[in-house]
């Protein structure tokens, strides 16, 4: 058996070995049903809370929000990137707030957001551009400044003119950090969205979480919880196995 | 992450001090602009938030509720920073164990936590014990995740020349291997610093009755515009001041 | 001063370039240079490190211009940009390794107005020349270092340059390889007639390989002397055990000796 295999049986024995003795522990009292549920009651949970189409609304409030977060993200990360990389001197001037972005904690400014914008879907796309964005810009810049000199120049050679240059040569040989920056992009974009309809909001996933547990409602609470969960592996590992496919040839074997 | 231009620019050295003071001014005349704009009903302008945040300084109120949020925190930080390191040291030293867990962590990493914030209230309870579970959720992943990455790209001559040079075990750990790892080392506490703070705070924000998250919320509540803006202000200064304490920290005892 | 200027239909032709770089104290880096380059011919420069040996390159390629001076290319004049039917390998690995080695070479066809059966006669023709038959559909990352060197060759070659610049490709190389390149590198330039110049401070390889050799002198870099080589077009990298090699390696190394310990500050 390879490494690699052996590995991935590990992780998967032990995973579900913790979710069974979370269960034995649930099942047996020794954790509180009040507080947490057994694992099989999450699922069916969940199953339920998404069979009766009660998280249907809630569900694309939120994808929207991110959606749209992280594409705005990703857009004014790749714009605004460039931009620094082109003019050194605005460079050298953002460059200490790129590097102390996130050590702030934004999510503080979003109250103030909401009582600028109204509580709606706006503050929390902002709250999530907010998030997200820096984190596309400093892997714009990593694959800008990492691009060999030399490329450049096989495009002059070549006779490309400036836009197939980005397209054709910059793009591609910049793709691996860029993509670095995407991931980051779509976990802070998703994680300040559903913290901020979490904490203050009306309406979207985050909310009804909240709502659910300050109504008591334990099930709906853990349905939903558990199906945000596993939107959100399966959204980041979706994008990191799209990685792993595009960028696995240009790794030394 | 660094993002410095590779290359220096080349303008006049009266210049390049100039710029940041120009940014921060311009900072300032936004905020102003938005502040008079909603006529201080969002937002309180610059000189109002000042004037605000002394006389916030001087309160019995405030204070009672930076010090619950500087206990949680500090207890938070404590323990991410701890254990973090305990489980990235094991995680990286042991290879198998580590290409296991990494996913699970850096999964874990990309998740939005405060889904699971119900679960930690309801297995701890409200109180101060939920504001650290909070803050060691946010803060703790990031620091293992930082100390098994420096261990792993520890060039493997070190400890080699480390050998040849007939040094024990614990002068290895100490002489070698600690400064080798010690940049990256504290860019994941860094990090880590940052996050349970976070965590602490919209704990705060969510469910608590005391704490810098709580003045924050309610300051919206009592449409105490000025309030809010102070706190969002104080928190904003603490963690770049402490951050950057950090960074001249990390540099010094990297030897830069 | 040698004749470097003597050709009635050169080529390329340089006169007079000179290039400084610039901002407050300008470095003068090359020049003034006069060089004609026959059709066909193989000529290779020589020099100490910093001498302007990749600024000549740049100057005549179009990559760069030249603060004076005329640059002539086929009787037109450069004007900053890179003519048509030159070809430039460069030093550094210039492989794009989001492509495979056929989409490497093919990527030169991309602006050219070919059909698709031609591109593909010419890229596997190309791919075939440099030995990479069977390594066409493999990423760079998985080649070694000279098979790359040859990949880049391979995707100047398949726009049929006329005149083909080379700045140290064998740099990265190991000895053994750099010879072996240096006859795949002769073979290129009978099959396709086209006039080379080639960079390098390796003066064994530019007495094996040239028909001329150029010598620079330290910077500001200036032909400081010029030597024929008689070589006949048929010739390999076998041409070492004939005596006349040992004597053209002698006077490179004299001319160059002397600027090379001033380069290095003993001059």
């Amino acid at each position: 058996m390879s490494r690699g295999t052996a590995v991935l049986l590990v992780r998967t024995a032990a995973l579900a070995a913790a979710v069974l003795v979370l269960e034995l522990l649930c099942r047996t009292g020794v954790i509180s049903p009040q507080a947490v549920l057994p694992p099989s009651v999450m699922v069916a949970a969940m199953v339920e809370v998404l069979a009766s189409g009660d998280a249907t609304e809630p569900m694309l409030r939120t994808f929207s929000t991110v959606g749209l977060a992280f594409a705005l993200a990703v857009a004014l990360g790749i714009a605004g990137g460039a931009v620094l990389h082109a003019t050194p001197r605005l460079r050298h001037a953002i460059d200490p707030v790129l590097a102390s972005y996130y050590s702030v904690p934004t999510f503080v400014f979003y109250p103030l957001l909401v009582a600028l914008l109204g509580l709606n879907m706006t503050p929390l796309v902002v709250l999530g551009v907010l998030s997200a964005t820096p984190a596309m810009m400093i892997g714009t810049l990593a694959g800008l400044d990492g691009l060999p000199q030399v490329l450049r120049r096989v495009a002059r050679v070549q006779r490309l003119g400036p836009i197939q240059t980005l397209l054709t040569v910059v793009l591609p040989a910049a793709m691996p950090s860029l993509f670095g920056g995407i991931k980051l992009a779509l976990s802070y974009a998703l994680i300040g969205v559903i913290a901020g309809e979490f904490i203050l909001s009306g309406s979207g996933l985050g909310y009804a979480i909240s709502y659910a547990y300050q109504s008591f409602d334990n099930r709906t609470m853990y349905g939903l919880m558990l199906f945000v969960l596993l939107v959100a592996v399966a959204a980041n590992g979706l994008l990191y196995s799209w990685e792993g496919r595009l960028l696995r040839r240009r790794v030394r074997s | 992450m660094s993002v410095t231009a590779p290359t220096e620019t080349r303008q006049a050295p009266g210049l390049r001090v100039l710029d940041p003071l120009l940014l921060i001014a311009i900072a300032l005349l936004v905020w102003q602009a938005v502040g008079s704009w909603t006529q201080g009903v969002a937002v309180t302008g610059p000189l109002a938030t000042f004037g605000f945040t002394a006389t916030l300084l001087t309160t019995a109120q405030f204070w009672h509720n930076a010090g619950a949020t500087a206990a949680a925190f500090a207890l938070a930080f404590l323990l991410s920073a701890v254990f973090g390191l305990l489980l990235g040291l094991v995680l990286g030293l042991r290879r198998f164990a580590g290409d296991v867990a990494e996913p699970v962590l850096a999964g874990f990493y990309t998740v939005p936590k405060v889904t699971l914030y119900p679960v930690v209230l309801l297995v701890f309870g409200l109180g101060m014990s939920a504001k650290v579970a909070f803050g060691v959720m946010h803060g703790l992943v990031p620091v293992t995740l930082f100390t098994m990455a420096a261990i792993k790209t520890l060039p493997a001559v070190l400890p080699r020349a480390a050998r040849a040079m007939r040094l024990s075990p614990a002068q290895t750990m100490r002489w070698v291997l600690l400064p080798a790892c010690l940049p990256q080392i504290v860019s994941g506490l860094r990090l880590g610093f940052s996050l349970s703070l976070l965590g602490v705070l919209i704990g705060e924000m969510f469910s608590s009755q005391r704490g810098l998250g709580f003045l924050l919320v309610s300051g919206l509540a009592q449409h105490n515009v000025a309030l809010s803006t102070s706190v969002v202000l104080l928190i904003v200064v603490f963690a770049l001041l402490a951050n950057t304490a950090m960074l001249r920290l990390s540099r010094r005892l990297s030897g830069q | 001063m040698p004749e470097a200027a003597t050709i009635p239909e050169p080529h390329a032709a340089l006169r007079g370039v000179v290039r400084r770089f610039g901002g407050k104290q300008p470095v003068h880096a090359l020049g003034p240079i006069d060089l004609d380059l026959a059709p066909g011919e193989f000529f290779s420069v020589v020099g100490p490190s910093g001498c302007g040996k990749s600024t000549l390159l740049d100057v005549l390629s179009g990559l760069g211009h030249p603060s004076e001076g005329t640059v002539t290319f086929e009787g037109k004049s450069l004007r900053g940009a890179v003519p048509e039917g030159v070809g430039v390998v460069f030093q550094e690995d210039a492989s794009f390794a989001w492509l495979t080695v056929r989409e490497n070479v093919a990527f030169g066809l991309r602006r050219a107005k070919l059909g698709s059966a031609e591109v593909a006669r010419r890229v596997d023709g190309a791919v075939a020349f440099m030995g990479l038959a069977q390594f066409a559909s493999h990423y760079p990352a998985q080649l070694s270092g000279g098979m790359r060197q040859r990949m880049c060759i391979a995707r100047t070659l398949v726009q049929q340059p006329r005149l083909i610049l080379l700045d140290e490709p064998f740099g990265a190389l190991d000895q053994q390889t750099r010879l072996l390149m240096g006859d795949e590198l002769l073979r290129l330039w009978r099959e396709t007639g086209a006039t080379v110049l080639l960079i390098t401070h390796a003066l064994d390889e530019a007495a094996m390989l040239s028909d001329r050799v150029g010598v620079m002198s330290a910077r500001p870099g200036r032909f400081i002397d010029l030597v024929e080589t008689g070589w006949p077009r048929e010739r390999d990298s076998r041409v070492v055990s004939d005596p006349h090699f040992g004597k053209l390696t002698a006077r490179l190394w004299t001319s160059l000796r002397a600027e090379s310990l001033r380069t290095m500050g003993r001059g």
